[in-house]
């Protein structure tokens, strides 16, 4: 599947793509568990239905993060290359990039595990 | 030298790590496990400093320093942290319990007001016992509490028991509390709320369950003594107007219920001991005792009438 993508989609963007995953995850469970306690009634839904909503867009920006950290890896040259990749030239910038998108991507990912973990335990909003 | 020092927070009237209370059962439980693992935690970093430095002439190859970073940095951290977060998570619906309809036998309303608790007990049949700087609560039996504030914020906190919840002014915050010992203990507000922030606090008295009944329902009476000596001065001189006494025509609520003020454990929000001389001396300077209280001073009234006053009052027990 890596092959699929064509190398052009890696650009600057795509070491933006993990941290926007996780913002968004952040500001969706937040919001969403938010709107839920002051307004129980609104959609008719029991709290094991946040639940379920918070698995479920956790379970897809986790997906989305580990499709960045393939891409990362590639551009990263898959680990063939060591850092700290500091010449001043276009395949060292490439590396550079490839790695801190790497390392961004798996901080975004641990990131979205502990925001979504209050979910496992939490059964009730407090009134 | 210094351990009964750092001991002396562990127990006592106003201690967290003393719990009389499931909740505070809890806290402390988390307290102790962060603590200890911080502990093993800062031993194994400082250890690894000194190794570092012992080796200063021998470094490690780049690789060995990039796994070092790898594990030690990144993968131990992350596991940990991810370890220690799910036990916090996992204890806490145990931390903010909420009595059901059907086991909460009494909510009990507390309003924080500079620098004072006005206290309710709303009972099942639907009547209210009114009281302030001082909470009681039986042993075994789930409380709700429900929190308000008339002026500014303030958190209601007993260590012993529970958790702290902030009163708001314009909500009702929710706290439920379980008392597992029988005990008095110290409950200061948690929240800055003005010059005599630190002079308010309330005392907490977990009873027994048919002790606490019987104390209910002498305190939905008036006391024994209201109707003596010391009464007349008290509504003359216009006390009435901020204070209520069970008993009398005195009814009001802008300072705290004195129905059964003889009774409680301390005068003035938890901060002089309950003795006629200091009702005297609250009453001839509050603001000498609480900068800022919301009540005159009737220092110049003639001392016996303020004794005959106080001695009124501490006789309503
Ligand atoms: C303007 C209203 C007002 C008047 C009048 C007033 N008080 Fe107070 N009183 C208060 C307030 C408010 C407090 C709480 C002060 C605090 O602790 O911050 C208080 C506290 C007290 C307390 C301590 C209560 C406790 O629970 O520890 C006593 C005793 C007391 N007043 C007695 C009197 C007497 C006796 C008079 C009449 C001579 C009087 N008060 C007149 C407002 C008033
Ligand atoms: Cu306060």
């Amino acid at each position: 599947m890596i092959r699929l993508l064509p190398r052009e989609v890696e650009s600057l963007w795509t070491l933006f793509t993990a941290p926007i995953v996780w913002a968004l995850h952040f500001l969706i469970c937040y919001v969403g568990a938010a709107i839920y306690c002051a307004k129980p009634g609104l959609l008719g839904l029991d709290f094991a239905a946040v639940r379920l909503g918070i698995g479920i867009v956790t379970a897809l920006a986790l997906a989305l993060i580990l499709l960045s950290t393939l891409l990362a890896w590639r551009q990263w040259g898959f680990g063939t290359y060591d850092p700290p990749h500091d010449d001043a030239t276009a395949h060292s910038r490439r590396r550079f990039q490839g790695f801190a998108t790497l390392l961004l991507s798996g901080l975004s990912f641990v990131a979205v595990i502990f925001v979504a973990l209050p979910a496992v335990f939490l059964t009730e909003c407090l009134r | 030298m210094l351990a009964p020092f750092a001991l002396c927070g562990c127990s006592g009237v106003q201690s967290a790590l003393d719990p009389a209370g499931d909740e505070s059962a809890i806290v402390a439980n988390l307290f102790w496990v962060m603590v200890i693992g911080g502990a093993f935690i800062w031993i194994g970093v400082i250890g690894t400093l000194l190794f570092a430095i012992s080796r200063r002439e021998r470094p490690v190859s780049d690789a060995g320093a990039g796994r070092l970073i790898l594990w030690g940095g990144a993968v131990f951290p992350s596991v940990t942290l991810l370890f220690l977060l799910a036990f916090a998570l996992w204890l806490m619906p145990g931390l903010r319990p909420f009595a059901t309809p059907a086991d909460a036998s009494m909510t009990v309303e507390v309003t924080g007001k500079q620098f004072w608790w006005q206290v309710a007990y709303r009972l099942p049949d639907g009547s209210r016992v009114a009281a302030a700087n001082e909470v009681r609560l039986p042993v075994g039996k789930r409380v709700e509490f429900a929190l308000e504030s008339d002026d500014v914020i303030h958190s209601f906190w007993i260590p012993a028991l529970g958790g702290k919840m902030d009163m708001i002014p314009g909500r009702r915050n929710r706290l439920s509390l379980l008392a597992t010992k029988a005990g008095t203990f110290r409950a200061p507000c948690a929240e800055y709320c003005g010059t005599s922030h630190a002079l308010m606090a309330f005392s907490a008295v977990a009873m027994e369950p048919s002790d606490f009944d019987a104390w209910l329902a002498a305190q939905a009476e008036p006391a024994a003594g209201v109707s003596g000596e010391g009464r007349e001065a008290f509504l003359r001189n216009g006390c009435g107007a901020c204070h209520r006494v069970d008993g009398t025509e005195a009814n009001a609520t802008i300072g705290p219920d004195l129905s059964h003020v003889g009774s409680r454990k301390t005068i003035g929000a938890g901060i002089l001991p309950n003795t006629e001389a200091a009702i005297a001396s609250f009453i001839a300077n509050p603001g000498a005792i609480k900068p800022d209280a919301k009540m005159p001073a009737f220092g110049a009234l003639p001392a016996a009438e303020i004794d005959a006053m106080a001695a009124w009052l501490k006789g309503l027990e």
